[in-house]
């Protein structure tokens, strides 16, 4: 600067810091994450089913979740503004032995139930022991999560420590499970069931009332333990299950957004009504289509009939085509595209049915059809579930793509009871399946192809002890590299050379919403969102 | 006339106890298993013991008789059971939403009869000429027209016309009748019409039957006005086989409006009949069905108890 | 009751002067306008292969929820297939299914109607309880019931909805037996010795062909609507099958007011159907039995 501009008049700076300050505060409005969250208002959101019980220890589905999880904390949870990243809810800190055997937890004290009474170990070990050895009648549908755990203790009431029988990678994710709501451990022994029905947590929400088929309302605790936490005032959720009414529910904004995921052209539709005030969150999705393939009826018996049936697929091209019309996108085997465990696509094209050049494919396919003496026209049942989205899209999509190599196939769909009860008893020739979670396990996710006397869910009634085998290495490796080969042999063994089932296309996660709601990130799955604690409405 | 009352009250129980049989025995035929329903569509794995577990603690392994006379005893004490879906009273289940499908039925019925008697009327009056033929069209069609696709016309309408959304949720009419009544006075338009295209026609039949009679020739020779014949005579005894329909009509709203609930997003009892029964849920289906059953049986009585009243002609031979 | 039956008996040849069918047309305009509507789709139906523009479950990703323009008369539905193509072919399953339900219905209901009223007793007695029971539910539950106990698809969807008539059929047919059934000529047939099928065959079953006409149309106009209703809720056909239940299922109600023609074509499509049979149904009603008019 010039000695000259000590002379610069007063009105000329204060106008210079003015405008500073203007610059400043623009800057900071463009993009309103930087804005300080605002405290209040009721955040109003839709659910498309109804919970069966309220009991998270006992329900697999997300219909129980979305309104019942923000009464509850955990003990860890995932971090939905970082995911996968997992973070201490009720746990302040934690440390793992080395042989990772012994799992230390501390509690953070001053934790209050929405009665008033105080939390204490005491509470997260009743909660754990009734999730991983539930007594007397009480269910637990994740128990076989946890077999590598032999006690849970609670040696002060600060401290949780967690005993292995034997050293398992991913430990911490699995308690992370947004099902493992923490109860009070004076509930639970008076009444191991009074959670099905009724609500009791620490979480950022008290309960406040539930219609059933209609709505839930919930309003914020005072005194949640972590201060200035919720932002909200309450929340609402309106059970719709038509999706009509859905759709017209946000374009009006009587709802702001629906945490399950739209289809794109349900997406179009929302867009167009309301262009510059929604937002849209997208993300790779933790579920996806599969085809079991009845491996003890004829032809299906024959690996050439079922190698020819994936190599029929094009995943690629039904990856853009579909993705039109549906929620599906990525192509991938049996860990999410994406993720840690995820087939490097350049290994991943060599799988039947993952190829690039989709006639060539097709080509082989009927080749192999003629060696394995199936005739031109040969007609098949392929059972599906009757939800348009995206099974029947992907169903119509599978038989116009086998019609292309002269297979002639019945798409049959059927409703719920029928299709669980016709999958259990192995009443089909294939049959669209479907496997949504909330963890990126392989422990997980191979679990469908299993010998059949070995795993529960092995719908294609086959034995193969090479995979059982190469399940049982990859469980007990720690390293992550060596754990990914064993996966990927084993995806190619299932998937490709022996082709029991196959995967069709992973889904995609759509969700619109309107901009006032802030904090809001998508996440992969459905099931640890929403997470109300950190979602807040601007103006 | 009380023996015929009597008698035709006496034959409820042995039709509803034949409902209750079948209700049960057909309900478990139906494939399906109502704890894989819930545990396994989330797209999880759970493993079998679990489901085992859960089937032991609804009673589902339970000898079926020992089921059948738990639920009759049951009904003795005016209690349904749980949902074996949500574990609430069947009862309460069932309370919460049937103030909105009674008052739906109701909506519905006033509205048919205000538009079928005038017009049963009119058209009867002035047979074989234009008015009749305008009603009888007019009627027809609202017999072919499935009564989903006209809500679905309305909602049609009224949000891509108007931009207007009714209300989603249901507030009791005391609480609010402008909310309530904005949300169910579309779909009582859309049974409505139907409803009342079958009583105009039952009106409109049962008046000519009426002004063919021989009394009425009689009234209008010896110069009676013809508003008086109407009145006095005419129309109450059209009006016996005329309420008999909008009776029955009225029994069949209370779950038969399945889809129309579908349609309008409604938390009625026909959308948990269909719930329900895509949840194989036993207890809470064999509840609904006995009450719909119920329902019509007594409105069947009242009907008849009305008729005895009415026409003294009529006994039980 | 019985004057009508000696008419007949009676004086047959009076009636020969015109030709009873022209004389129904003659009489009955609307009725006339139902049949020919009928036959109508009953052409669409049988000669859709060769009318329909397109495929109907041909999809095309490139042209979907396209509005009625001169390549598609009724637009494009949410795979981008030619709405009118799948009316058309709709007219099929329509048609297969309401004309097999309400056929198989009906007759099952007249047979079980007659006999019952001709053995009378215990057995009548039995089989009215058991119609008593079904008659207390609205229809579309009974046929709900039934689809959920046999499952879903063309077959036994026909199978539902027919078993879902044979109540009220049975109820009207039975009344009408039971007026033949008291006349005397079935007791003198007893007398004679004339097997009891014979006489419910030859005797009976003649005179109750009119109110199982009526019947007989009043559950076709129904058939099509309940198995619109079915495929509505999903326990119908499944996809891609062109049926106009169907196609007023899923995206033509979410996208209603950004793709109207997907719901209007189909449900018209029903609307004018039952409208015909109906009317079809009315007049057939005023000229066989005046006595049965509603």
């Amino acid at each position: 600067m010039h000695s000259s501009d000590v002379g610069v008049p007063r009105a000329r700076r204060l106008a210079l810091a003015l405008v500073a300050v203007l610059v400043v505060l623009a800057l900071t409005q463009v993009e309103g994450t930087a804005q300080a969250p605002r405290h209040g208002g009721t955040l109003v959101y839709i659910s498309t089913a109804q919970p069966p019980s309220l009991d998270g220890h006992r329900e697999t589905t997300f219909a129980m979740l979305h309104p019942v999880k923000p009464h509850y904390s955990y003990l860890v949870k995932f971090d939905t503004q970082n995911y996968p990243k997992v973070v201490g809810d009720l746990a302040e800190s934690w440390t793992a032995s080395k042989d990772g055997l012994v799992y230390t937890f501390k509690i953070r004290s001053g934790v209050k139930f929405h009665d008033g009474s105080t939390l204490t170990s005491k509470d997260i070990k009743a909660t754990f022991d009734r999730i991983i050895l539930p007594k007397g009648d009480v269910v637990s549908a994740r128990q076989a999560m946890y077999q590598s755990v032999k006690t849970v203790e609670a040696p002060n009431p600060q401290t949780v420590v967690f005993r292995l029988k034997y050293a398992t990678p991913g430990f911490v994710e699995k308690l992370a499970s947004p099902f493992n709501f923490v109860y009070k451990a004076e509930i639970l022994e008076r009444d191991p069931h009074w959670y099905e029905r009724n609500v009791m947590g620490t979480g950022p929400f008290r309960f406040v009332e539930y219609v059933r088929g209609s709505h839930w309302v919930g309003r914020r605790f005072e005194d949640y333990w972590e201060r200035g936490k919720p932002y909200l005032d309450g929340y609402r959720v309106l059970f719709i299950a038509s999706r009509s009414s859905m759709l017209a529910a946000i374009k009006s904004g009587q709802a702001l957004t629906e945490f399950r995921g739209v289809s794109p052209a349900e997406l179009a539709d929302i867009v167009r009504a309301l262009g510059e005030k929604v937002a849209v969150g997208t993300a790779a999705w933790q579920c996806n289509n599969t085809v079991a393939i009845n491996t003890k009826k004829k032809p299906f018996d024959d690996v050439r009939v079922r190698r020819a049936l994936t190599l029929a697929v094009d995943r690629w091209g039904g990856s853009q085509a579909l993705s039109e019309i549906a929620f599906v996108k990525p192509v991938g085997a049996m860990m999410r595209p994406g993720g840690q465990y995820a087939m490097p696509e350049a290994e991943l094209t060599k799988l039947a049915g993952y190829g690039r050049d989709i006639a060539q494919s097709r080509q082989q396919a009927r080749a192999l059809l003629r060696e394995a003496g199936v005739p031109e026209n040969f007609s098949f049942t392929l059972k599906n579930r009757d939800i348009s989205m995206p099974y029947e899209a992907v169903g119509v999509y599978l038989v116009d793509q086998w019609r292309q190599i002269g297979l002639n196939v019945r798409h049959e769909q059927v409703e719920a009871g029928r299709y669980f009860a016709d999958q259990r008893a192995g009443n089909y020739d294939l049959v669209v399946d479907f496997a949504c979670d909330f963890i990126d396990d392989p422990d997980v996710q191979l679990l469908k192809f299993l010998s059949a006397d070995v795993s529960p869910v092995n719908y294609g009634g086959y034995v193969d002890r090479q995979l059982d085998a190469l399940y049982v290495r990859q469980s007990r490796t720690a390293d992550k590299a060596q754990r990914a080969r064993f996966v990927h042999e084993f995806e190619r063994r299932a998937l490709s050379e022996q082709a029991y089932g196959f995967y069709v296309l992973w889904w995609q996660r759509i969700i619109p919403y309107w901009k006032t709601l802030r904090g809001y990130n998508t996440t992969t799955n459905h099931y640890v969102e929403p997470d109300l604690a950190v979602y807040w409405l601007a103006e | 006339m009380t023996r015929y009352v009597l008698t035709r009250f006496l034959l409820i129980l042995p039709t509803l106890l034949t409902v209750a049989v079948l209700i049960f025995i057909l309900v478990r035929i139906v494939p399906g298993d109502i704890v894989e329903l819930r545990l396994v569509s989330g797209g999880s794995f759970v493993t079998p013991g679990v489901i085992e577990a859960e089937r032991e603690r609804l009673g589902l392994n339970k000898p079926l008789w020992n089921q059948f006379m738990e639920w009759m005893m049951g009904i003795f004490r005016l209690d349904l059971g749980l949902s074996m879906w949500s574990g609430n009273p069947v009862i309460q289940e069932i309370a919460i939403r049937l103030p909105l499908s009674l008052q739906l039925a109701v909506m519905a019925s006033l509205i048919a009869t205000a538009i079928a008697i005038p017009l049963g009327t009119l058209a009867a009056l002035h047979r074989g000429r234009w008015i009749d033929q305008v009603v009888q069209v007019i009627s027809v069609a609202g017999l072919a027209v499935p009564s989903f696709w006209l809500g679905i016309l309305i909602i049609l309408v009224l949000l891509g016309v108007f931009g207007y959304l009714p209300p989603l949720t249901f507030t009791p009419l005391l609480e609010n009748p402008r909310a309530n009544l904005a949300q169910l006075i579309w779909p009582a338009l859309a049974v409505g019409y139907r409803y009342s295209a079958v009583t105009t026609r039952m009106t409109r039949s049962a008046l000519l039957e009426v002004l063919r009679e021989d009394y009425v020739r009689t009234a209008w020779a010896k110069g009676l006005a013809r508003h008086v014949i109407l009145r006095r005579h005419a129309l109450r005894n059209a009006l016996l086989p005329v309420v008999t329909v909008i009776g029955l009509e009225f029994a069949f709203l209370i779950g038969g409006l399945v889809v129309t609930e579908q349609v309008f997003n409604l938390n009625g009892v026909g959308k948990l009949i269909v719930e329900a029964i895509g949840q194989r849920d036993y207890t809470l289906i064999q509840g609904l069905m006995l009450l719909v059953a119920l329902g019509y049986v007594l409105v069947n009585f009242l009907v008849d108890l009305l008729y005895a009243w009415l026409d003294p002609r009529i006994t039980y031979q | 009751m019985v004057e009508h039956a000696l008419v007949e008996r009676v004086a047959p040849a009076a009636r020969r002067r015109s030709h009873p069918v022209a004389r129904f047309f003659r009489r009955h305009p609307l009725g006339a306008a139902g049949l020919f509507l009928i036959f109508v789709l009953l052409g669409l139906a049988l000669l859709a292969p060769w009318i329909a523009p397109y495929d109907p479950v041909a999809n095309d990703f490139g042209a979907m929820f396209r509005p009625p323009s001169f390549r598609h008369w009724s637009g494009t539905d949410a795979y981008g297939r030619d709405v009118l193509s799948r009316v058309i072919f709709g007219a099929r399953t329509a048609l297969v299914i309401g004309f097999g339900a309400s056929l198989i219905g009906a007759t099952l209901g007249a047979v079980v109607g007659v006999v019952s009223a001709y053995f009378g007793g215990k057995t009548d007695l039995l089989v009215q309880r058991l119609v008593d029971v079904m008659l207390s539910f609205p229809i579309i539950i009974v046929a709900l019931a039934i689809v959920s106990i046999i499952g879903t698809g063309t077959d036994k969807l026909i199978v539902a909805i027919a078993l879902s008539f044979v109540p009220r059929v049975e109820r009207v047919v039975r009344g009408s037996a039971l007026g033949v059934r008291a006349m005397t000529y079935i007791e003198a047939a007893q007398v004679i010795g004339a097997g009891s099928w014979r006489i419910i065959f030859r005797h009976m079953a003649p005179n109750v062909v009119a109110p199982y006409l009526v019947m007989l149309t009043a559950s076709l106009g129904q058939a099509i609507l309940l198995e619109a209703s079915l495929s509505f809720l999903g326990l119908g056909v499944s996809e891609p099958t062109a049926a106009w239940g169907l196609m007023l299922r899923g995206a033509a109600v979410d996208f209603a007011t950004r793709a109207p023609w997907m719901a209007i074509f189909p449900g018209l499509a029903i609307t004018l159907t039952v409208l015909a049979v109906n009317v079809l149904g009315d007049s057939l009603r005023d000229a066989l039995d005046p006595r049965l008019r509603t």
